[in-house]
């Protein structure tokens, strides 16, 4: 497995708050890992770092040299005035190499060139119904399926996904893992995906990371999963979903996860 | 052609080089959100004018030069502060502004016309102004067919578009410098209080007539010319100053597209 992304030991403050605290780890192709945190625990930012959005505060992050990256970000808001259609949002996210030979036309006409490569994508992720839409009126669980699509469209190496199934109903949910999951078995992409709310983690995913502003647990659902905690989660047999109930407490977080969840459970009753 | 004077021949072209410039800036700045920004640059033009006359140099070369470098400082600040940009374009524009005025009645020793500047005077459109006007045209033109795809990236998300291989902070700064060129041009032509109309009122009303951004572009600037070309014959013939009278026939244009529903 080539590696694609390494990081380590970053730490990164804004002003005197610490939001990450030496972090370290790594991303191969064909890899899914999945960062996990309740809020505030410095998801996103971590992201950015290993985007190379921001630069944290000390520790290094290594990409592999021309790393093809598709990101999808949260949300993306765009302002009623800009007049773009989904299928115009989509050609701009192609690779400039793909736009080529550079002549002025390429800046203000799209309709000319080839759109195989987009129409297979699109068609997978089942939205070319919406691509003569205005980019506004979209739902939230079709945008998702937008900003993949515009990611998958650069054929990146790694694919960078910020709480993908935020506002997608939980059938949607299970589609995006299962595609998410066939991507990676088809195109080996390495895949990085952040998620908070429901705490849902893929069973497919290779590598859990939680984080709450340190890497506080980490390793693959099945060796996590000999925590209780996990157990009665995978024993559940869900095809493509699994339910982690993140129950941190920084006192117990000593790595001491399974009697702690334990714990936990037992005070709920389970 | 002694019934068309040549001064009128630079107010012209004058006026319309500054519409088609104020374009593909303006479209940027309301897809943006920016247009508070343009008023804070323009604001602080009118501080370029009195440190020229207190030092003593041409005074379209100093407003070229202040406006860049305020543009360059508050690009810079918005970047690092945790102040809402809102807010410290705010304090900025109007501080500015009071700051400007006062320098200006400061200095007795010249007489000049401050209504000259704060509402133009496009009548008094030399060539040399005409020359700059089209040099910065040209480079507007260049950065354009350059970056129009970046910038349509960037409007839409920044991170992604930087995640996807667009160098944002240059492209943006360099965006911003544009902007103060223009915006120091266009001084002459509807003084610095106007100057931000000129960039989105055209652009604003484009949004009724497109479907892609390329094409707001190009309304934007056929409605720029028209507002241009009919505010000066209204000036003249009702005898009103030509900045408010161009802004007036383009706010004009606005609300009878407004009757129109937007496409798309």
């Amino acid at each position: 497995m080539s590696l694609l992304i390494k990081a380590t030991q970053i730490s990164h403050s804004f002003d005197e708050n610490q939001v990450l605290q030496n972090i370290s780890l790594e991303i191969h192709a064909g890899e899914i890992v999945t960062l996990i945190g309740p809020n505030g625990a410095g998801k996103s930012t971590l992201l950015k770092i290993l985007l190379k959005l921001i630069r944290p505060t000390s520790g290094d992050v290594w990409q592999k040299s021309n790393l093809r990256i598709g990101f999808m970000p949260q949300k993306i808001q765009i302002d009623p005035t800009l007049p773009m259609t989904v299928k115009h949002f989509l050609n701009l996210g192609r690779t400039k190499s793909s736009t080529q030979p550079k002549s002025w036309k390429n800046h203000f006409n799209f309709s000319a060139h080839d759109t195989t490569e987009i129409q297979s994508v699109v068609e997978e992720l089942n939205i070319a119904h919406l691509l003569e839409q205005p980019i506004q009126n979209v739902s939230g669980g079709e945008m998702q399926r937008i900003l993949l699509a515009r990611a998958l469209i650069r054929n990146p190496e790694l694919l960078v996904l910020d709480e993908p199934v935020q506002g997608v109903d939980l059938q949607g949910q299970t589609e995006l893992y299962h595609f998410i999951n066939e991507l990676r078995r088809e195109r080996n992409l390495g895949i990085l995906m952040v998620s908070h709310d429901l705490h849902i983690v893929m069973k497919n995913t290779d590598q859990v990371l939680c984080l709450n502003q340190h890497l506080c647990c980490s390793g693959t659902p099945q060796s996590v999963s000999k925590s209780p905690e996990f157990l009665a989660i995978f024993g559940q047999g869900a095809e493509e979903l699994a339910l982690y109930e993140h129950h941190h407490d920084s006192s117990q977080c000593g790595h001491t996860h399974g009697s702690a969840s334990q714990a936990t459970q037992d005070k709920e009753g389970h | 052609m002694e019934w068309f004077p040549n001064f009128l021949v630079f107010a012209l072209l004058g006026g319309l080089g500054i519409a088609v410039i104020a374009a593909p800036l303006g479209v940027f700045m309301v897809w943006q959100r920016q247009s508070y920004f343009g008023a804070t640059l323009a604001h602080s033009a009118l501080l370029g004018v009195s440190l020229g006359l207190f030092w003593e140099i041409d005074l379209t070369l100093s407003v070229l030069i202040f406006s860049m470098l305020i543009a360059f400082g508050i690009h810079q600040l918005a970047q690092k502060t945790q102040l809402s940009s809102d807010t410290l374009l705010g304090i900025l524009a109007h501080s500015s502004l009071a700051l400007g005025l006062a320098t200006l009645s400061l200095q007795n020793t010249v007489q000049i016309d401050i209504m000259g500047y704060l509402f133009g005077d496009i009548l008094s459109v030399t060539p040399s102004d005409l020359i700059l006007i089209f040099s910065v045209g040209f480079i507007t033109l260049i950065f354009y067919l350059y970056h129009w795809r970046d910038l349509l990236n960037i409007t839409l998300n920044p991170e992604l578009a930087q995640v996807e291989g667009i160098r944002v902070k240059p492209i943006q700064l360099q965006y911003v410098l544009l902007l103060a060129l223009m915006i120091a041009l266009s001084m002459k032509i509807v003084g610095v209080l106007l100057v931000t109309s000129l960039l989105i009122i055209p652009a604003a009303a484009a949004r009724r007539l497109a479907r892609t951004p390329e094409a707001m572009l190009l309304f934007s600037i056929l409605l720029g010319i028209s507002s241009v070309i009919l505010g000066l014959l209204t000036s003249m013939s009702l005898d009103i100053p030509t900045g408010p009278a161009i802004v007036l026939v383009a706010t004009l244009i606005f609300l009878l597209l407004l009757i129109k529903k937007a496409p798309g």
